[in-house]
């Protein structure tokens, strides 16, 4: 690959990291611009891939009143850019048993009544990484709407950003998790091929097949493999 | 507007020009022999000079890549003599290393058997749940439809591994599967379903039956979290930010619980227990030959080193996962999973000048090596037909396009959203326009050595999830590292729970450490290297040099 290898000389932009100006190269995300500046990172960083919401971030541009939200490992640089990393967000969690719980709407009301707080502002919709209507979802769960809720806040990281900037000072991420377990777990339709294939395993009715094939030799396995039926696309 | 350079979109033009006559059809599945030679010619794990055989230890001998066997014949972080192990910070049952998927199923699953939730105690690297699991897009597998069977799934799983996986443990994975899921659906998890409550299932790499269960793209997020809240709800106890630097071990040559570090107060605390259950995942932070990889940042091989240590055999780790489709333009995503779920949905790998290659749906190993074959230049005995970008990665297309040509418009952006979103933020459209991908380090396929149970051969010592091997031989399958964290956690956690029952525990020291550091001098092994890694180390340039070393 040595014809293609090209030498990287990127551009260099300013970034301001809890004030203290670094130069990194222009292109990288927030997280690597963080490491590029010498940073180790331990809090802020874990899957690098936009799954965890451990890299909540909220930064300012220049000749901008605005303050952004957004996850360091998915968000280039900016020239001028000031930011600093949200280490973690401090929200109480409410226990529950999923075996007891009432999938009905006043239970989130009854474990999270400070939903009743939405002053309706849009803050969390905006300060939202993944780009959820997370107002929606507030609105939602004060209806008792469960299937709604679950619905719109699928996609949530639980990075967190919506509840330290919601003025309602609403835990949004567990709420979230409560009314997707309870969609989950009553309101959304059963599986029963399922059921019916636990059932028949717990019988023993697997079990035969299962332990003639153990007892072939791996050239008798590698004739079965070939000769699977594969189901069509 | 499109933020390919031209050459890139006049690429993207032949692609679109072969899209029509491509539809509906496919590249012919290999044969066996057709994929073992793809293999031995390109893929990674059949370099020789990749790997060395291990100088010390139980599994002396053994080939593993050299970023291993450095790791495994490293000295100690912590000097044995220098820790006071009379004073114990934690006095427990059952504590579990790692706050991923395995470690989560296993401590809830103790409970269940009877452990008190305060007598378990999971310790974790970052935060309980940041782990590879939460980052699992594709799916899960479990023979639930009537027309497979666990019989039929078993036989995938050991086609997949080349047949080198135990048999004992690919049985467990299949047998337990749809009770797993079943038991999801009771927690909550929200698969994807019919109106009807039909659980929606496709293919993956190598399956024979579409029984790939899923929860939109973001299926290991789902079920960790959902995992993670029954724990929370369930009150069992994390220490976050607190990864292991060593296992203890007793006069009756007994695990006893391990030496965890803060790393944000920087001291160590004493973890002693009866059952200790190693559930640290896997090696993808290694960067094996150099490759980016898809896995989150603690995945640095710390629970081989621990295990290794005192004793425990280590297996098929010579073979590493490449997950045939990693971003690799543009540069901020280069190494980040694309779900073999975009396959499974329709979308076929195609080289610069447009041509299908090979089927999209191969195992992956084989499919990587058909991207390697495809990418490198002809004097290295490939096809050159990758394409190269600004910054000197290459790859090949992934024409993301088809997904909804073939399912409907609408389809990529529900199914992938978060590969939808991913792209969409670098202002690529994949429902317009193909992703260029190539392999990325993504699986660790071997580990240590377990039965049935999860037991290591070590007393007192369970392992469940990426750590441990067999379960998938050489190469696992899309959908079953998931499985196996679940499977594997739960047989790991119960068993765990019955091994306190009659554990009489004696004093816990380091003279395991002691004695291995000793092994290590004999060996005339120099102390260059220390382990466990607990961290990668990107500052500065380190950060730069991943998007342009490779091949």
């Amino acid at each position: 690959m040595d014809e293609v290898q090209v030498k990287v000389k990127p551009e260099m932009v300013t970034v301001y990291i809890m004030g203290q100006a670094y130069q990194v190269p222009a292109g990288l995300t927030i997280l690597k611009a963080l490491e590029y500046a010498g940073f180790r990172l331990v809090r802020g960083v874990g899957c690098r891939g936009g799954f965890c919401g451990a890299c909540a971030t909220v930064y300012r541009l220049p000749g901008d009143y605005r303050l952004y939200a957004d996850l360091a490992c998915q968000t280039t640089v900016k020239d001028g850019m000031y930011l600093a990393l949200l280490p973690s967000t401090p929200a109480e969690r409410r226990s529950y048993d999923i075996r007891k719980v009432k999938p009905a709407g006043e239970t989130l009301l009854a474990l999270y009544p400070e939903l009743a707080r939405c002053v309706a502002c849009n803050t969390c919709t905006k300060s939202c990484p993944q780009k959820l209507e997370v107002m929606d979802a507030v609105q939602a769960a004060l209806r008792g709407d469960i299937a709604k809720v679950a619905e719109l806040t699928f996609d949530c990281l639980s990075c967190g950003l919506c509840t330290m900037r919601c003025p309602a000072e609403i835990p949004h991420y567990h709420v979230w998790q409560l009314a997707r377990r309870l969609y989950g777990a009553y309101l959304a339709p059963k599986a029963e091929h399922l059921h019916r294939r636990v059932q028949e395993i717990e019988e023993g009715k697997c079990k035969e097949e299962l332990e003639r094939l153990m007892r072939l030799t791996r050239e008798e396995l590698r004739e079965l493999y070939k000769a699977r039926e594969i189901e069509p696309e | 507007m499109s933020v390919y350079p031209e050459y890139m979109q006049e690429s993207i033009r032949r692609v679109e020009e072969t899209r029509p006559d491509r539809l509906g059809k496919n590249f012919p599945r290999l044969s066996l022999a057709e994929q073992e030679e793809l293999l031995r010619r390109y893929h990674p794990d059949y370099k020789p000079e990749g790997k060395r055989p291990l100088r010390v230890g139980a599994s002396f001998g053994e080939l593993v890549p050299h970023e291993v066997a450095d790791l495994l014949e490293a000295y100690p972080l912590v000097d044995p003599g220098k820790i006071d192990l009379s004073q114990v910070d934690y006095d427990v049952d059952v504590l579990v290393i790692g706050g991923g998927g395995a470690g989560t199923v296993a401590a809830i699953w103790a409970q269940s058997a009877g452990i008190p939730a305060e007598r378990i105690l999971i310790v974790t690297k970052l935060r309980h749940g940041d782990s590879n699991s939460i980052m699992a897009q594709g799916g899960i597998q479990a023979a639930t439809k009537p027309h497979d069977s666990p019989a039929i799934h078993f036989l995938d799983v050991l086609g997949g591994g080349h047949f080198t996986n135990d048999p004992k443990l690919v049985r467990a994975l299949a047998e337990d599967a749809p009770f797993i899921v079943k038991w999801h659906e009771e927690l909550g998890v929200m698969y994807d379903k019919e109106e009807d409550g039909t659980m929606l299932t496709i293919h993956g790499g190598g399956t024979s039956k579409k029984r790939m269960h899923s929860c939109k793209d973001y299926t290991g997020l789902e079920i960790m979290r959902v995992l993670r809240d029954e724990a929370r709800n369930l009150g069992i106890p994390v220490l976050e930010f607190h990864p292991a630097v060593e296992l203890l071990t007793d006069e009756f040559g007994q695990v006893a619980g391990a030496v965890v570090w803060s790393l944000e107060t920087e001291e160590y605390k004493i973890v002693r227990a009866k059952a200790t259950i190693l559930a640290t995942g896997g090696w993808g932070r290694l960067h094996i030959q150099g490759f980016p990889t898809t896995n989150h940042y603690g995945a640095t091989a710390d629970g081989l080193v621990l295990a290794y240590r005192v004793g425990a055999k280590l297996r098929d780790l010579d073979a590493v996962q490449y997950h045939p489709t990693g971003a690799a333009f543009p540069e901020q995503l280069v190494g980040l999973l694309i779900t073999e779920k975009v396959r499974g949905l329709g979308a076929q790998p195609v080289n610069a000048s447009g041509e299908l290659f090979v089927h999209p749906l191969e195992p992956r190993d084989v499919e990587s090596a058909a991207f390697i074959r495809e990418c490198l230049p002809p004097e290295k005995g490939g096809r050159g037909l990758g394409l190269a970008t600004p910054t000197g990665m290459v790859g090949v297309w992934l024409d993301t396009p088809m997904v909804d040509m073939i399912h409907g418009k609408g389809t990529f952006q529900r199914a992938l959203s978060s590969i939808y979103r991913m792209y969409v933020r670098f202002e690529i459209d994949p429902t317009q326009e193909p992703i260029l991908v190539y392999p990325t380090l993504h699986y660790q396929n071997g580990g240590v050595v377990i039965d049935e149970h999860g037991w290591t051969g070590i007393p007192g010592l369970f392992a469940a999830g990426e750590v441990e091997g067999g379960v998938h031989g050489k190469n696992r399958l899309m959908g079953n590292s998931l499985l196996d964290y679940n499977v594997f956690g739960k047989r790991a956690g119960n068993a765990a729970a019955q091994w306190v029952q009659k554990a009489r525990l004696g004093t816990p020291t380091l003279r395991h450490v002691e004695r291995y550091a000793a092994d290590l001098r004999r060996a005339g092994i120099p102390e260059t290297h220390r382990a466990p890694l607990l961290l990668p180390d990107y500052r500065g340039k380190k950060t730069l040099a991943r998007v342009v070393d490779l091949l």
